[in-house]
């Protein structure tokens, strides 16, 4: 598989980690749902780790640095939609809603 | 002792208080005696730990001084150690050929792992002479103010029953969870202390900006009838808010940082060397480092509650007495200053290259500092007063820094945080003999906190009236026993100072503390005359009696430092003696040591304007200092003390100042009322009303409409301006603008979507920003 | 390659595009999987097997799974019919398209700031191709070993363990249905 990185160009990686980035962006901010944006979280996470790998595989593909980091975003999206999801539950038992937008105790 | 045994001690002192937390949060907060002992004793140990280590700085320095070696120029003592714990890989651009050449030698199917090659993240403590004094500060304040808690909180008298508001004479049920909370609290405040990096040290600034949210709004149930006033739950999000805004642009200052220097160290940056390197790179230069000293002290102003992010310090009076004082005094505030004295060089340079900076810094600091003063003059809260003058007094810190005072800064966190704790605990103590009062002649609509309700307060608590007194005359400057005297002293000399050396910041510091000061010994005095002196003005005051131990204890301790803190920092050239011949600033000699040789090689390259020196001696400074403590005392003592007021007698201030003007003041400028309704509104106006106008019913329509709206909206928010500044001029603008709120009333959202979108615009503007500086530029 | 390249992007684009988009949530989990199912068609042209494999596994196999489980606990509130999107969704969309012209400003420029010789990002073929082989094949020992070396992660390691174990414990106490004991 080594020719295959030879005829694709760094950048092209990059900048598809960046549409996805942009489109799970735009999913926390504009979806309703409280579980559509910890989805598009989980997107944006995915980008990062597509930048992770690709830098590793062209700067320094003899170490394990950047595939032991994307490791670790992995356990911290593991964790953070275990978290997530059981605080969504948690306030859908207690507001009956999953709506962002009406969970405004945050309120001053 | 042995540099391991110090470095194993410096690693533990954060780990005490850290320890009890989870202890009494998992199995001892049911346990109300378990749960007070378990923190007591997780802050002694970090007490004794870091009085071991401190005392170990202090014996170095006492030995050089003792063999007459030249103190500040002597290398400064620092226990350091650090553990290089995440590698995050390397960019390099010759080692392929290298590792092609290697291969070779070993061989094609090799399983060993290649010595890791590249850079690490790494954590650490340090203790340099500057965190010593940390060190020797904020555990025994913390620790006095735990004792103080049990005794607060009623330890021993039968449970109360409300949860999450104040059960008056009861003993609190949530009060393991309380201790819980200050003591994570204290661990957060004693980690920033050790960090010995950027990012570490911004871990425990964010561990204390969530203590002190849950802290603040510890009574969160409590409901007030009178709308105005703010509750404590409101007063945590509040606070929370305020300084998260103020994070995020300190946290890019972290990232600008990182980029310039390559490491977060504080030794490995904040050197004449590294300073030097990144001012003369073309990429960096002295604007990026000018920039990286407003982004971080962006956070300062923040944390520590200066003028235009004050706002939130005053509300968080509403979380109980002891969470005030570890936030007031001990902690939090004083975190943003330490901030500032660790990256000092950083401000040094950059107020010397470049004057603005040395302009918004000093300017903020003075503008705050007298603000705050005045308003503290017409507080009728016992702490309100406090809270404003804690304002007040950091305002005299930053000032300081902003002229280049070091020495004054650092020596007056010091001194602040023994007198204010003092005080917070003194205001404490009596709103608990008031309390006590209170249910005495079951009497619960008189504001046992308000300042007109009490007097007569000398005798029945005399403990708490000779502590507050001292306190009180620290903090306005008593001359020459008192420690503010000397702290305050010294940074009216340093002002003084930048002023005759031309810098013209000098003087705005210099005229405008001196005013400042004025205020706070003719406040301080009107305190102590309306609760203590006279006859009781209210049936509450009359039944107030003397706190138990608990509370007593801790302040007849911390008045000692309150007086004695400030001989350590006698002027060398006091009264004009020659240097060093009858005083010796011992203070200055220790502190200054740190940065002492940094300063002395950026001085070399020209890019500060003066080291770590002794300004000249001068007599104006000292007798500012000395006319404006006695004099506002004096008055303050005329106004209030000479006659005392009676019951129901109005405030003299009121006829003294007028209402208008007193109102001004006694409603904080009106800042929270115009950043409401010129800030807030309009944006969620625009967000929430204009947009969806403009999706339902068209471009055209829409924009029609956004038109109009938004002249409503600047008329209402001149309506609203106007009529904070004038009194109760209402006119027609103002009836626009209540139909206006009456037809949209949606006021500040609490939505997480939109604060995300918010923060996605602020991290863009950033972002391109910096991309334009290293691209364009 | 470059088809293989672009096929696989559209597929994880496009799929990502419909996670945010579809009105229905649970049509949107399943174009979620099949958009994670394309990053990890990206890590095999990266020549990270392995990561592709712990793609499949937590992304697909857990996080998808517990996200279904989510959306079918919740479900009967979401109406399909009513719009997904709340009232800032136009500036939400600027927003976005800003960052990601910002990013695509930077790859451009730092592409055209860094490169000496058209090999330094392309790194690869400078490096001799049997130790690149040696390695890449080797990546998973390299990997577990660098875990437990106390030269290298473990650390980190052990405290990402921590986090997770203590993440699970949280979930399982904030989702408890009822929390039947008060503090006093």
């Amino acid at each position: 598989m080594i020719e295959a990185v030879s005829q694709i160009p760094l950048s092209w990686f990059l900048i598809v980690a960046a549409a996805l980035f942009s489109i799970g962006l735009y999913g926390v901010l504009a979806r309703r749902n409280a579980v559509a944006m910890l989805m598009s979280v989980e997107l944006m996470l995915n980008a990062v780790n597509i930048n992770l790998i690709a830098f590793w595989r062209y700067i320094d593909p003899l170490q394990p640095t950047g595939v032991a980091w994307a490791i670790f975003v992995l356990t911290v999206a593991a964790a953070e939609a275990a978290v997530g999801l059981a605080l969504i539950i948690s306030i859908y038992r207690q507001r009956d809603s999953v709506i962002a937008e009406e969970l405004d105790v945050l309120k001053y | 002792m042995s540099e391991t045994t110090l470095t194993a001690l410096t690693w533990l002192i954060p780990a005490g208080p850290l320890l009890a937390f989870f202890l009494i949060l998992l199995f001892l907060k049911r346990n109300h005696t378990a749960s007070f002992i378990t923190a007591w004793t997780g802050i002694g140990v970090a007490l004794v730990f870091s009085w071991i280590v401190a005392g170990h700085m202090l014996g170095i320095y006492w030995q050089d001084y003792q063999n007459k070696t030249d103190v500040l120029e002597a290398h400064p003592a620092v226990i350091e150690s650090s553990i290089a714990w995440l590698p995050i890989g390397d960019y390099y651009a010759d080692a392929p050929h290298m590792l092609a050449g290697e291969a070779e030698a070993v061989g094609h199917v090799s399983t060993a792992v290649p010595q890791y090659n590249g850079q690490w993240l790494s954590m650490g403590v340090v203790v340099d002479p500057l965190n010593t004094l940390m060190l020797i500060m904020v555990p025994f304040t913390v620790l006095m103010i735990f004792i103080y808690s049990v005794g607060y909180h009623n330890y021993g008298q039968p449970l109360g029953t409300k949860l999450g508001t104040p059960n008056h004479g009861k003993e609190e049920p949530l009060f393991g969870r309380f201790f819980a909370m200050m003591s994570l609290f204290a661990a957060g405040m004693l980690i920033l202390v050790v960090a010995d990096n950027l990012l570490l040290f911004f871990i425990g600034w964010e561990i204390m900006g969530f203590c002190s949210y849950s802290l603040i709004g510890f009574w969160y149930a409590r409901t007030y009838d009178d709308p105005n006033k703010i509750p404590p739950r409101y007063a945590s999000i509040k606070a929370f808010m305020t300084t998260r805004v103020a994070d995020v642009v300190m946290l890019l200052g972290i990232v600008y940082y990182y980029r310039v220097f390559g490491t977060l160290n504080f030794s490995q940056t904040m050197n004449g060397e590294a300073l030097l390197r990144a001012a003369e790179s073309p990429a960096v230069g002295l604007v990026g480092l000018a920039i990286i000293t407003l982004l971080l002290f962006t956070g300062t102003d923040g944390k520590s509650a200066q003028w235009p992010l004050h706002v939130w310090l005053p509300d968080a009076m509403e979380g109980p007495t002891p969470v005030s004082a570890v936030i007031h005094a001990a902690a939090m505030v004083s975190a943003g200053i330490f901030l500032l004295l660790r990256i000092f060089p950083l401000i040094a340079v950059s107020i010397h290259s470049n004057p603005t900076v040395g302009i918004i810094i000093g300017g903020i600091g003075a503008f705050t500092a007298l603000m705050a003063a005045t308003m503290a003059l017409t507080q009728s809260d016992v702490k309100g007063v406090l809270a404003f003058s804690t304002i007040s007094q950091l305002g005299f810190m930053v000032a300081a820094l902003g002229v280049g005072g070091f020495i004054a800064a650092t020596f007056h966190l010091l001194t602040h945080a023994f007198f204010k704790a003092l005080l917070f605990m003194g205001s404490g103590s009596i709103i608990h003999g008031m309390e006590h009062g209170a249910e005495h002649v079951h009497d619960h609509h008189t504001d046992p906190q308000n300042m007109f309700n009490m007097g007569g307060l000398r005798q029945k608590m005399p403990i708490t009236f000779i502590t507050f007194v001292i306190g009180g005359f620290a903090l306005a400057g008593f001359p020459f026993i008192t420690a503010g005297f000397w702290s305050k002293d010294e940074i009216f000399v340093e002002a003084f100072a930048a002023g005759t050396e031309g810098n013209f910041m000098g003087w705005v510091v210099f005229i405008t503390l001196v005013l400042a000061a004025f205020m706070t010994a003719f406040y301080t005095m009107r305190q102590i005359a309306l609760t203590f002196l006279g006859e009781p003005r209210t049936p509450l005051a009359e039944h107030a009696h003397e706190s138990n131990g608990f509370i007593t204890l801790p302040l007849i301790l911390l008045s000692i430092p309150a007086i004695a803190a400030g001989f350590v920092g006698i002027p060398s050239n006091f009264l004009g003696t020659e240097y060093k011949s009858v005083f010796v600033n011992h203070f200055h000699d220790f502190a200054g040591a740190i940065y002492y040789e940094p300063l002395a090689v950026l001085l070399e390259a020209g890019l500060v304007s003066k080291g770590i020196t002794t300004p000249d001696w001068s007599w104006v400074p000292i007798s500012a200092s000395l006319i404006v403590a006695l004099g506002g005392l004096f008055l303050g003592w005329l106004v209030y003390g000479r006659q005392p007021l009676k019951a129901g007698e109005p405030d003299p201030l009121l006829r003294t100042l007028g209402e208008p003007l007193y109102n001004f003041l006694l409603n904080r400028w009106y800042w929270d009322s115009l950043y409401d309704r010129v800030l807030i509104r309009p944006t969620v106006f625009v967000s929430e009303v204009v947009v969806p106008q403009i999706m339902d019913k068209g471009i055209i329509d829409g924009l029609l409409h956004l038109t109009v709206r938004i002249t409503f909206a600047i008329g209402g928010a001149m309506a609203a301006f106007e009529r904070a500044v004038f009194g109760d001029g209402i006119d027609w603008l103002k009836d626009r603008f209540l139909d206006l709120a009456r037809e949209f009333r949606t006021f500040q959202s609490g939505k997480i979507q939109e604060y995300a979108l918010l923060s996605t615009v602020l991290a863009w503007i950033f972002a391109a920003f910096i991309l334009i500086i290293n691209f364009v530029l | 390659m470059q088809i293989i390249f672009i096929i696989v992007s559209a597929v994880t684009l496009l799929s990502g595009i419909m996670v945010v988009t579809n009105r229905n949530l649970f049509h949107a989990a399943l174009y979620m999987m099949l958009s994670f199912l394309g990053v990890a068609g990206l890590y095999v042209l990266l020549d990270a097997g392995f990561m592709a494999a712990a793609q499949l596994l937590v992304y697909i196999g857990a996080i998808s799974i517990l996200v279904i489980f989510a959306i079918m606990m919740t479900r009967r509130l979401m109406q399909t019919t009513e719009t997904p999107y709340n009232s800032q969704w136009v500036w939400s969309g600027i927003a976005s398209v800003s960052v990601f012209a910002l990013i695509v400003l930077v790859i451009t420029q730092v592409t055209a700031v860094l490169p000496t010789d058209p090999n330094a990002f392309m790194a690869p073929s400078a490096i001799n191709d049997a130790v690149l082989y040696d390695a890449l094949s080797n990546m998973v020992i390299s990997l577990g070993e660098s875990f437990v070396s106390a030269e290298q992660y473990v650390l980190p390691f052990i405290l990402s363990s921590v986090l997770l174990l203590v993440a699970l414990v949280g979930a399982i106490i904030v989702a408890r249905p009822d929390v039947e004991e008060n503090e006093s």
